[in-house]
């Protein structure tokens, strides 16, 4: 191996419990695949490759959320070998779907599922990484944006903060002239509380965000339950869903999640 | 006694995790297992006292791979519950948006996952550095499946406009048209990458899979039909319960599928390409007739040509649709909730992908079950690692994990789906 080849920085991809869709964003990346695999050295990839170089890796993208022991204990490992850690996608970031499991009961869940509930073995909650160890940077989004996971990777290589925005999906509307759909149509959208990162994708597929990105930075979930209970007629039962999906066990939605549970 | 343990501790290239476990005894292969330790998300069990409309958000991420079929299948479940046919144009749309996903996900399993196996290379990254002209074909043509995808859906991973009788907007005319070009490009590089894929190395290793899919009589089936097998299963999706079950297996977190009466089965591009010959396109069949592919194949290394059959298939469909696309005035149907159960059963790009859901009359969720094509597929991968493994036991242990896991690979499984997959370890004594 040549001394500029070694000189490459060492990208890891991890994943934990999740439905793969984030890591795939990496081969998603057509256009600059090559580019980035010229850049770095792609050392740990398991859906992508089956070469492993052993770390410490200089990057760390990490996918999926803590649901078993065995991940509680391999993500202090992953983080001990990484020099920069990012989450990559709500589960990493926020626990993800399966966090639903944190509001039931995990031995109803299992015997529902699974015929023998005595051959699994699973961790009473799904919880993000944040909860186990330091995270450097966390990438939000249910699938992450493409565009967002290219900046994060150019900002680590380039040792600079990723230039990303922690405003919601309001500005990102107004910057598209999407014209509001809970003004104009009276539809709950989750907009006003919700991370951007999307571009504003549903509403301008004509529907209310639901969320996928997670809680902006300080949103008003109050504020939130009280319009579209009030001024909407949305239900409590249906707001604890809006705020229970995809990023449940982020703290702004749980929270407005109870809040909603308190609207009759 | 001689005694041999290999271990293959993460089966890559894959989507998922998983392992999977030979035991030799004696120089005979004792037991194989395909360990599934994704671990559970219990996505059924949280779908209960959801909203009816919730399903084709919630179990599209159940996989970022294949999530179209997860936002189809559910919504013609949900569909039939409530008694409603959604028809044309919408059925066409839909139609449209899963070429979309065929393209994206075949070229993908093609180019990515399975050709470096056929290689001897470690991933694609490091195969473009001897085959780079292939691999840029497959960027390109990924690109165009995911641009399909993109403009049906939203975006190409957990599309957001799918809803419960239809879509929320319609793609406009203008936007499907500028990929006419890329398509049809998608389509010569379809039959270029098929004669690449032609001369590869592959071992003799005809299976007695009994092949299960969906049929229609006029179309490759992607949403509608009757599952038929090459058993003599030909039955409305409604009937599933009838001919098939899922049985739970103390070695693996996913579950297996069986036919009742018989046991193991096979679903994915092997079945559909054999069951489904008749309704490919023209140009389809020539391509297939070309590489020596006929509806008597079952040697599963040869699906790589299939994929690129199919990929074929997807891309002159799409193009079909998208020259005599027409804007819809309403993109979707009305679909009132009533109580009832609805199954639905579509082709996913890996093989048949099963919802089913039991409503209360004001739509909330009673009961939800899903049977992704990895989980039917398990027990039949399992068999052909046996069949396969073991006249290769003189191998060395490296050697013998990678052929096995080529093996497995020609399944395209999906473990993610599969634990509502996979490590080669093999146990020698």
């Amino acid at each position: 191996m040549t001394v500029a080849a070694r000189a490459k920085p060492k990208l890891a991809v991890w994943k934990f419990a999740s439905c793969d869709g984030c890591q795939l964003s990496v081969l998603d990346c057509e256009d600059e695949l090559l580019a980035i695999a010229g850049a770095i050295d792609i050392a740990n990839f398991a859906e992508a490759t089956t070469a492993v170089v052993r770390g410490p890796y200089d990057l760390s993208l990490v996918e999926g959320s803590v649901t078993t022991e065995h991940d509680r204990e391999r993500i202090h490992e992953i983080r001990r070998q990484s020099k920069v850690l990012v989450t990559i996608g709500a589960c990493a970031t926020a626990g993800g779907i399966q966090a639903l499991r944190n509001f039931k009961d995990v031995k109803e869940f299992t015997s529902i599922v699974y015929a023998s509930p005595q051959y699994i073995s699973t961790l009473d909650t799904s919880t993000p990484m944040s909860d186990h160890v330091k995270v450097d940077f966390e990438l939000r989004g249910c699938p992450i944006s493409k565009v967002q996971l290219v900046e994060v990777i150019s900002a680590y290589l380039a040792g600079r903060r990723p230039g990303i925005s922690a405003e919601s999906v309001c500005m990102e509307c107004k910057v598209r002239g999407t014209v509001c759909i809970m003004v104009s149509q009276g539809k709950p959208c989750m907009g006003p509380v919700t991370h951007a990162g999307c571009n504003a994708l549903c509403p301008s597929f004509d529907r209310p965000c639901f969320g996928c990105f997670g809680p902006k930075e300080t949103p008003n979930a109050k504020s939130f339950v009280q319009w579209t209970s009030e001024r909407q007629g949305m239900s409590g039962q249906n707001l604890v869903r809006l705020f229970r999906t995809f990023n449940a066990n982020a703290p702004e939605f749980k929270e407005g999640a109870e809040l909603a549970e308190g609207v009759k | 006694m001689a005694t041999r343990k290999i271990d293959v501790e993460t089966i890559t290239r894959v989507e998922g995790e998983g392992a999977l476990r030979l035991k030799v005894r004696d120089g005979q292969l004792e037991d194989v297992q395909l360990n599934i330790y994704e671990p559970p998300r219990f996505f059924e069990a949280f779908l209960r006292g959801r909203s009816y409309t919730e399903p084709p958000d919630i179990t599209a991420r159940i996989c970022g791979i294949c999530p179209v079929a997860y936002q189809m299948s559910s919504c013609h479940a949900i569909e039939a519950a409530c008694g409603v046919k959604v028809g044309e144009p919408i059925r066409t749309i839909r139609r449209l948006l899963y070429c979309g996903e065929w393209i994206e996900s075949h070229v993908l399993h093609v180019a990515f996952l399975h050709a470096p196996d056929f290689l001897g290379y470690m991933d694609a990254i490091r195969m473009a550095a001897d085959h780079g002209a292939v691999v840029q074909l497959a960027l390109k043509m990924k690109k165009t499946g995911n641009k399909l995808v993109t403009i049906v859906g939203g975006r190409e991973i957990h599309p957001i406009n799918v809803r419960v009788g239809g879509f929320y907007k319609a793609p406009s005319k203008k936007d499907l048209r500028a990929l006419l070009d890329p398509l049809k490009e998608a389509a010569d590089g379809a039959e270029a990458m098929l004669r690449w894929a032609k001369p590869l190395d592959y071992p003799d290793f005809d299976r007695p899979y009994e092949l299960v899919c969906v049929k229609h009589p006029d179309e490759y089936p992607f949403n509608e039909g009757r599952v038929v097998s090459t058993g003599g299963i030909d039955i409305d999706p409604s009937q599933y319960d009838d001919v098939f079950e899922e049985r739970h297996v103390e070695h693996s977190n996913a579950l297996h599928s069986v036919v009742k009466a018989r046991g193991h089965y096979l679903t994915g591009p092997l079945a559909r390409f054999v069951l489904c010959y008749d309704q490919l396109t023209p140009r389809a069949k020539a391509a297939a007739a070309a590489a020596g592919l006929t509806p008597a194949v079952r040697n599963p290394f040869l699906t790589i040509m299939i994929r690129c059959v199919e990929t074929l298939y997807a891309i002159e469909e799409a193009i079909r649709i998208i020259e005599a696309y027409e804007e819809p005035d309403r993109p979707y149907e009305d679909v009132p909730p009533r109580a009832g159960k609805g199954y639905g059963c579509t082709e996913a790009p890996r093989g048949m992908l099963c919802h089913h859901y039991t409503l209360d009359s004001d739509g909330t969720i009673l009961d939800a079950e899903i049977i992704p094509p990895t989980s039917q597929n398990l027990a039949s991968m399992e068999d052909d690692i046996r069949a396969f493994a073991g006249p290769r036991l003189g191998l060395p242990d490296a050697e013998l994990a990678m052929k096995c896991e080529h093996a497995i690979r020609n399944h395209d499984p999906c473990i993610s789906c599969a634990t509502h997959f996979l490590k080669l370890e093999v146990d020698r004594q």
